[in-house]
């Protein structure tokens, strides 16, 4: 069915990315360094990070959830990231007279952890009927609780190069952070659209009730969505250390809250059973073009904080137009 | 039939002579789109009295009250307090007018006290400086006195979560008398009280009576009718039946005045052969006491079984409790003589069910997601390429083969349910089950809400799919579907299965009715 081009409903549907197009152009005419191949390389790898993070939570929003948790258990996964990684010769070093760990392991052991505490969240969610807002929370308190203890709120730093160089050596031009997110948005596009696990997502987001009598294992599925978005927070936190060089327990503290705004600028629904893959990498893409723009604008570092409410406002009360205008 | 109406000039139970109408409804037309709910239909309640409403599922008992309360507006029709001509817009100016009604679903708020339930919206306030807030101890005292009205004693400050429905019900009605109504309506209040609830509750409306309330009973019970009714309005299909006085009436004459209907055969016809039985459920008794208890039956294959009641028979409770969405407390399920144990609805559906539920919006249809996920959801786990990925292509051939088989109205599979009709979005939940391919199906309430087209069209499936030799257990309030569809009827009441109709001579209203009201 041909649709009649309608310039309203292109609007609605595309003015979030309209308004991030005419600002990049807007600021590279106004500051020429905004295109610079440094700037282009920051911003970059200052979405693929959060694309993960998005992605994790996606899943989440996608059945009518949230997860506060992600933040600290970002956190959580740099710190161990950290300690595995650290420097044989580093003073300081948190595991005295240890060799660092190889690379892949370590990566595996942070989002195998994580992924344990997603676990718990699910199960109190799923079988205890713990509304997400609040069995999330508790996670978050929990997790930032093991991990002062952990690490005794030492700062971390003095890894090895092996690991910062993730952030600064590139293949085919693109730092291999990115690649990892781009892998990442790559399997969650194959689980979300090409598995039983994402159709199912996507059918209880829609009506959990109508999930259940269709015979969709909905308890089973819920543990899954926050084992696997806290497996993907782990690798937040491992690609954040990459990236600064080091961790501490602060770490991805408020990060849960951008990923979620991110998601639904993108137009992941939070009523549940919309949203896309493509949804969090342009909410992600968006946050972070507009945050750099504003910057090289030369607006008030304070200020930007409005700017980024406003977003969240304008995005939000046009997404959800598409689906009020059509009951 | 001569539908004689009452005179003015009657004499109540008391043999007290009673004059006028306290409340005449004259005309009362009502639709809805693609229905005519009311039409033409008269009420008049003498001072003094109660008058019962009687009618079978859908036979617009309820619409009439909503449209007398003011919450739904009359297309026709007049009301008359008094002898005088009157307009209710409202709930609020009914009550202003001294109309109360008493919901069939009541509506608490159960965490706060009786008495914040009481006056809801109409707090007591007094002066606190500057500030008006709430008199708490006026509101208090005011609960106590009413509720002695209607000879209850709670202590006002009760949470009403801690009160019984009976209990709760006595509060709407304190509620009720404390707006000096001078016209309370009853809809259905006993469905969900004990023996001794509706004693209290006989016992305050035969003080109300004495008062000059005149009060409207809605109720299916025939024995409470006898007991408590002065007047009987009985309603078929939205029309005006007749009114007569409740001694003049037995209930077989009530009967046959609610079911009287020409049955006109839009039914497909049909050869099925039923087979051996396929399911047999043993004693199934509910978690809960008011709820279905010992229900036995078979199902053959090849057989459309309906199962006939009033709403609120537990019929819908019974079905899901079989596919494994509510619990029990004992019973067994045997398919093929082998006992399943369903639990949740996954290991039914595994073991050979399919349900196709009543509420569609509620826990039918994935509103929000495309038809081809819509009709998938139930065939992901056999449609598997290489370990966990989907095999797409068989998915989409099979979705687009069940839109063409049912006749689905839509322009493509993409499209989202939501935006379908709702016959059509019955046919895509149709064939979510039929891709599923289940031995038995219950069917709940299969063609409500649907244009008559499409009700056709899914007779014809039903049929087609008995043909096959697959078992269909169908829940239906409309008595014409339920005698023309099924080859055999179990009717149920409150909870117990009262009857079994296997022959097709028996098949008619009026027994469905008597089994149907065996309280």
């Amino acid at each position: 069915m041909a649709k009649k081009f309608n310039l309203k409903d292109f609007f609605i549907n595309y003015g979030v990315i309209l308004v991030m197009v005419l600002l990049v152009i807007y600021t590279s005419i106004m500051s020429k360094n905004f295109l610079s191949v440094a700037n282009l390389n920051n911003i970059m790898l200052n979405i693929s990070a959060r694309l993960v993070i998005a992605l994790g939570i996606a899943g989440c929003v996608i059945t009518a959830g949230c997860d506060l948790s992600a933040g600290r258990m970002i956190g959580l996964g740099g710190c161990i990231a950290g300690v595995l990684l650290q420097r044989e010769d580093y003073a300081s070093r948190f595991f005295q007279g240890g060799k660092p760990m190889n690379i892949l392991l370590a990566l595996i052991i942070v989002m195998v952890i994580t992924a344990c505490f997603g676990t718990v969240t699910g199960f109190f969610i799923a079988f205890l009927n713990v509304p997400p807002f609040i069995s999330t929370l508790a996670m978050m308190e929990i997790v930032y609780g093991i991990n002062l203890l952990f690490t005794n709120a030492t700062p971390l730093g003095g890894y090895v190069s092996t690991y910062t160089e993730l952030a600064t050596k590139k293949i085919l031009m693109i730092p291999q952070l990115v690649w990892i997110s781009i892998i990442i948005a790559v399997i969650s596009w194959f689980i979300f659209n090409m598995t039983r696990h994402g159709k199912y997502m996507y059918a209880i987001g829609a009506n959990p009730q109508a999930a259940e009598v269709a015979g969709v294992p909905v308890k089973l599925t819920m543990v899954m969505i926050y084992a696997k978005a806290a497996a993907f927070y782990g690798l937040a936190g491992f690609m954040f250390g990459a990236k600064s060089g080091g961790a501490s327990v602060n770490l991805g503290l408020g990060y849960e809250m951008e990923a979620i705004a991110a998601c639904t600028i993108g137009g992941v629904s939070v009523t549940g059973g919309r949203g896309k893959v493509s949804s969090a990498v342009i909410g992600v893409c968006v946050f972070e073009l507009l945050k750099a723009a504003l910057q090289f604008l030369g607006v008030n570092a304070n200020a930007q904080w409005i700017a980024l409410g406003v977003i969240i406002y304008i995005a939000i009360s046009l997404d959800i137009r598409k689906y009020v205008a059509r009951k | 039939m001569g539908a004689k109406k009452e005179t003015t000039g009657g004499i109540n139970r008391k043999g007290v002579a009673v004059s006028e109408y306290l409340l005449e409804l004259k005309g009362v037309c009502k639709s809805f789109p693609g229905v005519k709910a009311l039409d033409g239909v008269n009420l008049s309640l003498r001072p003094g009295s109660v008058h019962a409403l009687m009618g079978e599922n859908g036979a617009g008992k309820s619409t009439l009250m909503k449209c007398l309360f003011g919450i739904y507006k009359m297309d026709e029709g007049e009301i008359y307090l008094n002898g005088e001509k009157t307009i209710i817009n409202n709930p609020d100016e009914a009550m202003a007018k001294g109309v109360a009604m008493v919901h069939q679903e009541l509506q608490p708020v159960l965490p706060r006290s009786v008495a914040e339930n009481m006056f809801l919206g109409r707090f007591p306030t007094k002066n606190f400086g500057p500030l008006k807030v709430i008199d708490h101890k006026t509101m208090n005292a005011e609960t106590v006195r009413w509720l002695k009205e209607v000879g209850m004693d709670f202590d006002p400050k009760t949470p009403l979560a801690n009160l019984s429905i009976g209990q709760m019900q006595t509060i709407e009605i304190a509620k009720a008398v404390s707006h000096e109504a001078k016209v309370i309506i009853f809809d259905e209040p006993t469905s969900s009280l004990s023996d001794k609830e509706v004693e209290v509750l006989f016992r305050i409306m035969n003080e109300l009576r004495d008062k000059g309330v005149a009060m409207v009973y809605i109720s299916h019970k025939m024995d409470e009718i006898k007991r408590i009714a002065d007047d009987i309005t009985i309603m078929r299909d939205g029309t005006y039946v007749g009114t007569w006085a409740a001694k003049d009436m037995t209930t077989e004459d009530i009967i046959a005045k609610m079911v009287g209907r020409e049955l006109t055969n839009i039914y497909p016809a049909r050869q099925n052969t039923p087979g051996e039985v396929v399911l047999e459920c043993k004693n199934i008794t509910s978690i809960h006491d008011h709820s279905f208890q010992d229900c036995s039956f078979t199902v053959r294959k090849g057989e459309i079984v309906g199962f006939g009641g009033l709403v609120g028979a537990q019929r819908t409770e019974l079905m899901e409790a079989i596919f494994g969405m509510r619990n029990i407390k004992s019973g067994q399920i045997f398919i093929d003589g082998k006992e399943v144990k369903s639990g949740t609805p996954r290991r039914a559906m595994n073991a050979g069910m399919g349900l196709i539920t009543e509420d569609r919006r509620g826990n039918g249809i994935l509103g929000c997601l495309s038809i081809k996920d819509n009709v998938g959801v139930s065939i992901y786990n056999e449609n598997l390429k290489t370990g966990i990925v989907l095999d797409h292509p068989t998915i989409n051939q099979i979705v687009d083969d069940s839109i063409k088989k049912l006749s689905i109205k839509t322009p493509s599979m993409k499209e989202q349910i939501g935006n379908l009709s709702g016959g059509n979005q019955q046919k895509v939940i149709i064939a979510r089950w039929l891709a599923n391919n289940p031995e038995i199906l219950f069917m709940d309430e299969p063609t409500r809400g649907i244009d008559v087209g499409a009700k056709h069209e899914i007779y014809e499936i039903m049929v087609d799919l008995a043909k096959q030799g697959k078992a269909i257990v169908m829940i239906s309030s409309e008595m014409a579907e339920l005698l023309g569809m099924s080859d055999r009827v179990y009717v149920m009441c409150n909870g117990h299965i009262r009857g079994e109709i296997t022959d097709s001579e028996d098949m008619t209203q009026e027994k469905v009715m008597s089994y149907a009201t065996m309280f």
